[in-house]
């Protein structure tokens, strides 16, 4: 069994079927990407896989533990459900980031709020005052020194203590994606992260995600920039109206394309891009 | 009546309107917010209920609330909630129209604070859900000051109503700053007492005016 498991994820809103029994598999350390016109369920199915949306039938599983089963998440407690989304991390096509925190509190602030469920944890083990004051600084300083290192990973340090509103969008992103990394998530996703940036900002933003690659990131990417699937994933979907119509290796996806309905995808987003 | 008589009425008044207003005030901010969550309660008699109050206090006029709330309890039930005789400031006079103010306030900011929530874009609770945050979490940390920001100038629009609207406390004959002896100043036509109270409020406004713009600076340094 792979890693992460999706096993016939339907999702439908009202009558409308938008998701119609997804397949898809993704190892440790590998980069999925997901490819498909808009309106194809793409959004949708990294939705309900970090349950902001809730799947109707199917399976996830993930490191061996079952995520979703059936309807299961429906009938879930809002903690139990919390619990489930920090197995991911979702980067968002409009960053959403805070916008009254500085950069670095962008990122400090969910770890630091999880720190307190934990401190409560520890207070029951730990009676010695001194101790536990110390015991909560040390982790303050580890999350603090952590997020500080991912700024330096997406390269801007500099910015540690600017406001949302003085960045560019590229810059965004980039912090957004920090955001996401700060409390490790075993799976990275991404919506269309650079959909929302100027053509020269993309660059920058593509190759924050293309530095992230390593043997215990795993990352699922939806994009429409091709050129940087095909170079950064190791297994490639083509979904087409909720269905995963081609899988398969960058190569055979674009190299050794089968589908119809991929070739007219692609001929599509070529001519444009030469546009 | 001597200068020194309409003088010490007139400070005295003007003490219980500044009391008033501040009680009003702290009081209906943190309803108004109660309401507001019970105008968005996803369990819809709550929801419903919460709608028609605010529809009906909003729909009728804030003297017939403060008659209702001051003579009604006694009429229908022969309860004294509300003593009839002025003794200190805080008597039942001054009660009553306290609530009245309070729960007609509320109901105003439950409105433009709903507006405020539903204004924030659905990525930002949405970013805090993927964060893993719990909702209260996701309220306090993440959505609360965003949305102080917006209603920061309707809200400052109907405090300064407000600070006019405590005359209106006079109807239940709460000793707020209009409660002199009309027909005396009337009669023997000495002004200068309505003079007085105009330069209260312009100051009294004017102080907010300038409270409400600090806030809106101290804010400025983010775009919701
Ligand atoms: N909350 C929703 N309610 C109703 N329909 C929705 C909702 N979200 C998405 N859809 C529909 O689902 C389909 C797939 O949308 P989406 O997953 O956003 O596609 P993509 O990301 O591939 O462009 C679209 O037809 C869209 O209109
Ligand atoms: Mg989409």
């Amino acid at each position: 069994m792979a890693y992460l498991e999706v096993q016939n994820l339907n999702k439908s809103f009202g009558k409308t079927e938008v998701l119609k029994g997804i397949d898809l598999s993704v190892e440790k350390g590998e980069v999925l990407s997901i490819i498909g016109s808009s309106g194809s369920g793409k959004t949708t199915l990294l939705r309900c896989m970090n349950f902001l949306e809730f799947a109707d039938s199917g399976k996830m599983i993930l490191d061996g533990e079952t995520l979703i089963d059936g309807d299961s998440v429906k009938k879930e407690s809002e903690n139990e459900l919390r619990k489930k989304r920090l197995n991911f991390g979702l980067v968002f096509q409009s960053f959403n980031l805070f916008p009254q925190y500085s950069v670095l509190k962008n990122l400090t602030l969910a770890p630091t709020l999880l720190l307190k469920e934990r401190f409560k944890e520890y207070k029951k083990t730990e009676k010695d005052g001194q101790k536990r004051k110390e015991w909560l600084a040390a982790e303050k300083k580890a999350i603090n020194d952590d997020c500080l290192a991912l700024l330096d990973r997406v390269g801007l340090t500099e910015k540690a203590n600017s406001y949302p509103c003085e960045l560019s969008g590229g810059q965004s992103q980039r912090v957004a994606i920090a955001r996401a990394l700060a409390l490790k998530p075993k799976i990275l996703c991404f919506d269309e992260p650079t959909s929302a940036l100027d053509p020269e900002l993309t660059g920058e933003v593509l190759k924050v995600i293309k530095g992230l690659k390593n043997k215990d990131t795993t990352m699922i990417i939806v994009t429409h920039e091709m050129g940087f699937a095909k170079s950064v994933s190791d297994k490639v979907i083509f979904m087409a109206d909720g269905i995963v119509e081609e899988e398969g290796t960058p190569k055979e996806v674009f190299g050794a394309t089968k589908s119809e309905k991929l070739k007219a995808f692609l001929s599509n987003v070529t001519d444009k891009e030469g546009e | 009546m001597s200068f020194e008589l309409i003088n010490s009425k007139l400070l005295v008044g003007f003490g219980t309107t500044c009391l008033l207003f501040l009680l009003t005030l702290v009081l209906s901010l943190p309803l108004g917010l109660l309401i507001m969550f019970g105008l968005k309660c996803p369990f819809k008699p709550i929801k419903w209920l919460c709608n028609v109050f605010v529809w009906a206090i909003r729909g009728t006029p804030l003297m017939l609330q403060l008659f209702v709330v001051f003579y009604v309890p006694s009429m229908l039930f022969g309860l004294r909630i509300f003593s009839f005789t002025s003794t200190t400031v805080f008597d039942g006079r001054f009660i009553a129209a306290l609530i009245t103010f309070v729960i007609n306030y509320a109901c105003y900011f439950s409105v433009i604070f709903r507006g405020g929530v539903d204004n924030i874009s659905r990525g930002q609770f949405e970013a805090g859900k993927v964060l893993g945050m719990t909702k209260s979490q996701i309220f306090f940390k993440v959505i609360l000051l965003q949305v102080i920001k917006t209603v920061i100038p309707p809200v400052s629009n109907e405090v300064i109503t407000l600070v006019k609207d405590t005359s209106l406390a006079r109807v239940i004959s709460v000793a707020e700053i209009f409660f002199i002896n009309e027909t005396e100043i009337l009669t023997k036509a000495i002004v200068w007492p309505l003079f007085y109270i105009g330069v209260f409020f312009l100051l009294f406004v004017g102080l907010l005016t300038v409270l409400f713009n600090y806030i809106e600076k101290k804010l400025s340094y983010f775009k919701a």
